[in-house]
C-alpha cells in the first residue's frame, strides 16, 4: 500500500500510531490556487517496467510503486504457483484511472486538426480498465479480470466481486486493491460542487467545511479462508446497497448506508456489539458525515469507537474503499484503533464515540464504511483469524 | 469449474437496425434484414423532470434496454440487483470536460462532473427505479460485456436473487474519436434468474473456455460486434432468437472466454 502517508505498511502504521497527516497544503502540476492534497511523494520518477511502459501514466506509476511494497509481488507469484495463471482474478477500484493523460493531452491538440499527440495512449492510461490491465500484465496472470468504477465506493466493492468469484469456483484467489491519483478532473470538479476544504479536511469536526483529496495505490490478495493461518485477516462480511435518492448527496438519513453495514453484519453472522471499531467514510463534508452519523447510530449506537483516517491520507476516492481495507487489517494485526486526526471537536449534533486518541485493545472484528457519488454504498468487516 | 446454471427471463437491446428486442430478435434469428440505421431514444420518462434534462446518452440508453428486459421479465425493477458495464461511460461528457480543463477558464459544471462518474447511469437508475438494492459499473476495455456477465453469473449463483445485467456503449467525438473509433452507441440488457419460471427464454450454461470466440456470420452484424465492446453479446442474442439449442463462445479476455451452452425454453 501507498498514499500520502509513505510507501508501504511501515509506514502507513507508524503515521497511524502517531497520528500523522500526509495531506500539505501546496502547488500542485498547473492548478493556480492554493491545495491541500494528500499527495504521493515521488510518483513522476518511477519508472516503468520496460515491458509494460506503454501503460506510462500517473496512475499506473502509483499502481507499480504500490505493487513494489511489503513483498507484494512474492505473494502473488505464492499464489500463481499454488493455483495456476488462469485461476487468479484481477479486481480493481478506480474513478478516474490515468485520465490527468488526457487532460495534458487536450492542452497539446494540433492548432490546425485539433488531433491529440501522437503519443497520447488513451487505452493504457485513460480507460478506466487500464490499471486492472496493467496490474494483471505485471503478474502475468490469465484469470477474469475488470475494474469497478463507482466513485469512492469502488474499491471496497471489489471484495464482494472477488468474494463472489471465489465462491462459485472461477477463481481460488483475487488480487484486490483500488488505485487513484490526482488529476485535474476531481481537483476542480469537487471545487465546482463546493466540497473542498481551503485547509487539511476534518472529519465529523464541528468545524469541518470540506475534504481534501489524496491519492493511493492499495492491494490485497484474497485466498479461500478455509485456509487462513492464525495471524491472517479474514474478509468476513460484504455489505452492499443504493441509496436511490441523489447523484451527489447521501440520503439524508444515510439509508443506503444503513442497510450496506447491516448487510455486511449479516454476512458476516455478527451483532453490532461485536464490531470494535469502525473505520468511517468519513469525508469531511457537511453532509456526507452527518448523514454517516445517524446511519451509524441507528446500526450501533453511540458505544462503538470509530473514526475517519481520510484526515491522515486525504480523500483517495476509488482507491478509499482498499486503503481503508489495509488500514482495517493493520488495526486488527497491531490491536490498534486509530484515531482521526485534523478534527478536534466532534459536530455536538453527532453521537457517534469518535476516537480522538488512539486506543490499543485486542480487536475481534472491524468494519470499513466506503460511499460514492450516484449513492452507491459499500461496507466490510474484517477479522482477526481465530488462534 | 462446473457450469454455472441460469436462466434468461428478459431481453433489452438497443443497436444500429435493432430498436428494441422484438426487431433485433427479427434480425438476429435471420428473419429480418440488418439495416444499420441508428434509431433515436427516447428521453427517460421513469426519472423526474429536473433530472431528466440533466442526463446524457448512457443514461437514456441504460434505461431504455433495462426497462424493456425488466419488462418482458416481468419483474419489478426495484427488486433487480443491478451490473452496468461500459467501457468509456459518457464519452460525450467526457470530451467537454477535458475541453473545459485546457482552456484558459477551468470553470467545470457541477452536473458535468457529477455525470463523469462511470456509475452516473446506475445513480439515475436508482433515482427512477427506487431500487436500493446492490449495483455495480465495470469495465473491461474491450471485454466489458463478458466482464459484466460473469459479474451478474456470480451474483445470481451467489444470492440466488435475479440480477439485471446492462452493458451499453457510447461514441466518443472527435478527437478521442481517432484513438477509440467506437462509430455509434449500443447496448444489451439481460435479466438472468437463478430458476426456470413461465417467463424464462432460455436456460444457459456457462463456463471459462480457452478456445477461439464465435464470431457473427454476417459482415455487419460482426462489424457492429468487433467495433462496440457492448455488442460482444450478439451471438448469445443471436442463439436467443434462433431458439434452437446452441452453444456459443463469447470473447472475454486473450485466453478467457465464455462458453455458454443455450437452450430455450419454450
Amino acid at each position: 500500500m501507498t498514499s500520502a502517508l509513505g510507501a508501504g505498511l511501515e509506514p502507513t502504521l507508524d503515521a497511524l500510531r502517531a497520528r500523522r497527516s500526509g495531506i500539505m497544503c501546496k502547488h500542485w502540476e498547473t492548478v493556480e490556487a492554493g491545495l491541500c492534497i494528500g499527495e504521493v511523494a515521488g510518483v513522476d520518477d518511477v519508472v516503468m517496467r520496460a515491458d509494460l511502459a506503454h501503460y506510462a501514466c500517473r496512475n499506473n506509476r502509483l499502481a507499480q510503486l504500490g505493487l513494489e511494497q511489503d513483498q507484494f509481488a512474492a505473494a502473488v507469484g505464492a499464489a500463481t504457483s499454488r493455483y495456476g495463471r488462469r485461476r487468479i482474478g484481477v479486481f480493481l477500484g478506480t474513478s478516474t484511472s490515468g485520465i490527468l493523460s488526457s487532460e495534458i493531452a487536450y492542452r497539446q491538440r494540433d492548432p490546425h486538426s485539433g488531433a491529440l499527440p501522437a503519443s497520447h495512449d488513451y487505452r493504457h492510461t485513460h480507460n478506466s480498465y487500464s490499471v486492472a490491465a496493467f496490474v494483471r500484465e505485471y503478474f502475468g496472470l490469465q484469470g477474469p479480470a475488470f475494474v469497478v468504477s463507482t466513485a469512492c465506493s469502488s474499491s471496497a466493492k471489489v471484495f464482494g466481486n472477488a468474494w463472489r468469484m471465489i465462491a462459485g469456483g472461477w477463481i481460488d484467489a483475487a488480487l484486490v486493491g483500488g488505485v487513484d491519483s490526482l488529476c485535474l478532473t476531481t481537483l476542480y470538479g469537487f471545487r465546482s460542487l463546493q466540497l473542498v476544504s481551503d485547509q487539511p479536511c476534518r472529519p465529523f469536526d464541528a468545524e469541518r467545511n470540506g475534504l481534501s483529496i489524496g491519492e493511493a495505490a492499495a492491494f490485497v490478495l484474497l485466498e479461500r479462508g478455509d485456509a487462513a493461518a492464525p495471524g491472517n485477516v479474514l474478509l468476513t462480511g460484504v455489505g452492499e446497497s443504493s441509496d436511490a435518492y441523489h447523484m451527489s448527496s447521501p440520503h439524508p438519513e444515510g439509508l443506503g448506508a444503513v442497510e450496506a453495514m447491516r448487510a455486511a453484519l449479516r454476512m458476516a453472522g455478527l451483532q453490532p456489539e461485536d464490531i470494535d471499531y469502525i473505520n468511517l467514510h468519513g469525508t469531511a463534508t457537511p453532509s456526507n458525515d452527518a448523514a454517516e452519523n445517524r446511519a451509524v447510530m441507528s446500526v450501533f449506537g453511540a458505544a462503538t469507537p470509530c473514526s475517519s483516517t481520510k484526515g491522515h491520507t486525504g480523500h483517495t476516492l476509488g482507491a478509499a474503499g482498499a486503503v481503508e481495507a489495509v488500514i482495517s487489517a493493520l488495526a486488527l494485526g497491531n490491536e490498534l484503533a486509530p484515531a482521526g486526526v485534523g478534527s478536534t471537536r466532534l459536530d455536538p449534533q453527532f453521537g457517534v464515540h469518535y476516537l480522538f486518541d488512539n486506543r490499543s485493545q485486542p480487536l475481534r472484528h472491524v468494519l470499513s464504511n466506503s460511499f460514492g457519488f450516484g449513492g452507491s454504498n459499500c461496507s466490510l468487516v474484517f477479522s482477526g483469524a481465530a488462534p | 469449474m462446473n457450469g454455472v446454471r441460469l436462466y434468461v427471463d428478459g431481453i433489452g437491446l438497443h443497436a444500429p437496425g435493432m430498436a428494441g428486442w422484438s426487431q433485433g430478435c427479427e434480425v438476429l434469428g435471420g428473419r429480418a434484414a440488418f439495416v444499420a440505421e441508428v434509431p433515436p431514444l427516447a428521453a427517460p420518462q421513469a426519472l423526474p423532470p429536473t433530472e431528466r434534462r440533466r442526463v446524457g446518452l448512457p443514461v437514456r440508453l441504460s434505461m431504455a434496454i433495462g426497462l424493456e428486459a425488466a419488462r418482458q421479465a416481468q419483474v419489478d425493477v426495484a427488486t433487480l440487483a443491478t451490473v452496468f458495464s461500459s467501457t468509456g461511460g459518457d464519452c460525450d461528457n467526457c470530451h467537454h470536460l477535458l475541453d473545459t480543463l485546457a482552456s484558459p477558464d477551468r470553470t467545470v459544471s457541477p452536473t458535468r462532473f457529477h455525470n463523469s462518474v462511470h456509475n452516473a447511469p446506475s445513480g439515475y437508475w436508482g433515482i427512477a427505479t427506487g431500487c436500493r438494492l446492490p449495483s455495480t459499473t465495470l469495465c473491461a476495455y474491450d471485454a466489458t460485456f463478458c466482464a459484466g456477465l460473469t459479474e451478474a453469473v456470480s451474483q445470481v449463483s451467489q444470492t440466488g436473487e435475479a440480477c439485471l445485467l446492462l452493458a451499453y456503449d457510447t461514441a466518443y467525438p472527435e478527437p478521442l474519436y481517432a484513438l477509440r473509433p467506437i462509430p455509434h452507441a449500443a447496448g444489451i440488457a439481460l435479466v438472468l434468474a437463478p430458476k426456470q419460471s413461465e417467463r424464462s427464454l432460455a436456460r444457459l450454461e456457462i463456463v471459462p473456455d480457452a478456445g477461439l470466440p464465435g464470431r457473427m456470420e454476417d459482415a455487419a452484424l460482426e462489424q457492429l460486434r468487433t467495433r462496440v465492446p457492448a455488442a460482444r453479446g450478439l451471438p448469445l442474442l443471436q442463439a436467443l432468437a434462433r431458439q434452437q439449442p446452441a452453444e456459443v463462445v463469447l470473447e472475454y479476455l486473450d485466453a478467457f472466454h465464455l462458453r455458454i451452452g443455450v437452450m430455450p425454453c419454450i
